[in-house]
């Protein structure tokens, strides 16, 4: 598999992440479903407010997918950053991980590889993390 | 007594659908499909959370235990009716009743 994410997202993502130092930013990027389409990017609150935890708030979430079933559209992308760490899923990232169809997008903001930050993308499904193919379109 | 049980018994005849015996709808998102032969809605009978799990149990082998971990809801899983996370509500305990819709998600979170 292969995540195809635009610039535009890639660039605003990575302002989101360094906004909400030194916590973790976090959010989704939604596409019609079944077309694997990363089209609309939705950053998401952090209601855990935590350097090493995300969490979408629950009312958040469930608002989410109720719009999700209105609109036709499912989540392509689930992704969050790491402050201090590289782009690699941690153990809770593998434990809470439940969206098999997601692609998980990690962002790294660490100071040891400042100003550059890195991106890279997993699927994770039942425990199981498969690196893919991250390619930036520009826009 | 006696005749008091008799009475109550026929009063309970005459109700008309008690509330454990009305439909709930629950939606399953996609990880728990497998469970439910890929239904994205399905129903069950329950006057508690507690109870509606167990007759999804029923006849969805299985799904009772990714819901629960020693009698309690997973924290991967969040679990709604209507618009209330039932964390708020009672957790396992919350009242159901027909016509209530429940949404099962699974919690979107990480380190």
């Amino acid at each position: 598999m292969v995540l195809h994410i635009s610039q535009d997202f890639v660039d605003q993502i990575t302002a989101q992440a360094y906004a909400e130092l030194p916590n973790e930013a976090c959010g989704v990027i939604l596409g019609p479903t079944g077309k694997d389409q990363a089209s609309r990017l939705k950053p998401m609150f952090n209601a855990a407010a935590s350097p090493v935890f995300y969490e979408f708030a629950p009312k958040d979430l469930l608002a989410l997918y109720r719009g999700l079933d209105d609109d036709g559209e499912e989540m392509v992308v689930v992704y969050h950053s790491h402050p201090t760490s590289p782009a690699y899923p941690s153990s809770s990232d593998i434990a809470y991980a439940g969206e098999p169809g997601a692609h998980y997008l990690l962002l790294s903001t660490r100071e040891e590889i400042a100003p550059e930050v890195e991106f890279r993308s997993f699927r994770i499904i039942d425990g199981v993390v498969d690196e893919e193919e991250v390619v930036i379109i520009a826009t | 007594m006696g005749l008091l049980d008799g009475a109550n018994a026929g009063t309970k005849e005459g109700i008309k659908v008690p509330n454990n015996e009305v439909n709930i709808e629950v939606r399953i998102p996609t990880i728990l499909r497998p469970y439910t032969k890929d239904q994205k809605l399905v129903s069950a009978k329950g006057s508690t959370l507690s109870e509606v799990i167990a007759d999804l149990d029923l006849n969805y082998r299985g799904l009772g235990d990714r819901l629960l971990e020693n009698g309690e809801l997973r924290k991967f899983i969040n679990v709604y009716i209507n618009d209330e996370d039932v964390r708020f509500t009672g957790g396992l305990d919350s009242p159901t009743k027909g016509a209530d819709s429940i949404t099962i998600l699974p919690a979107v979170a990480g380190g």
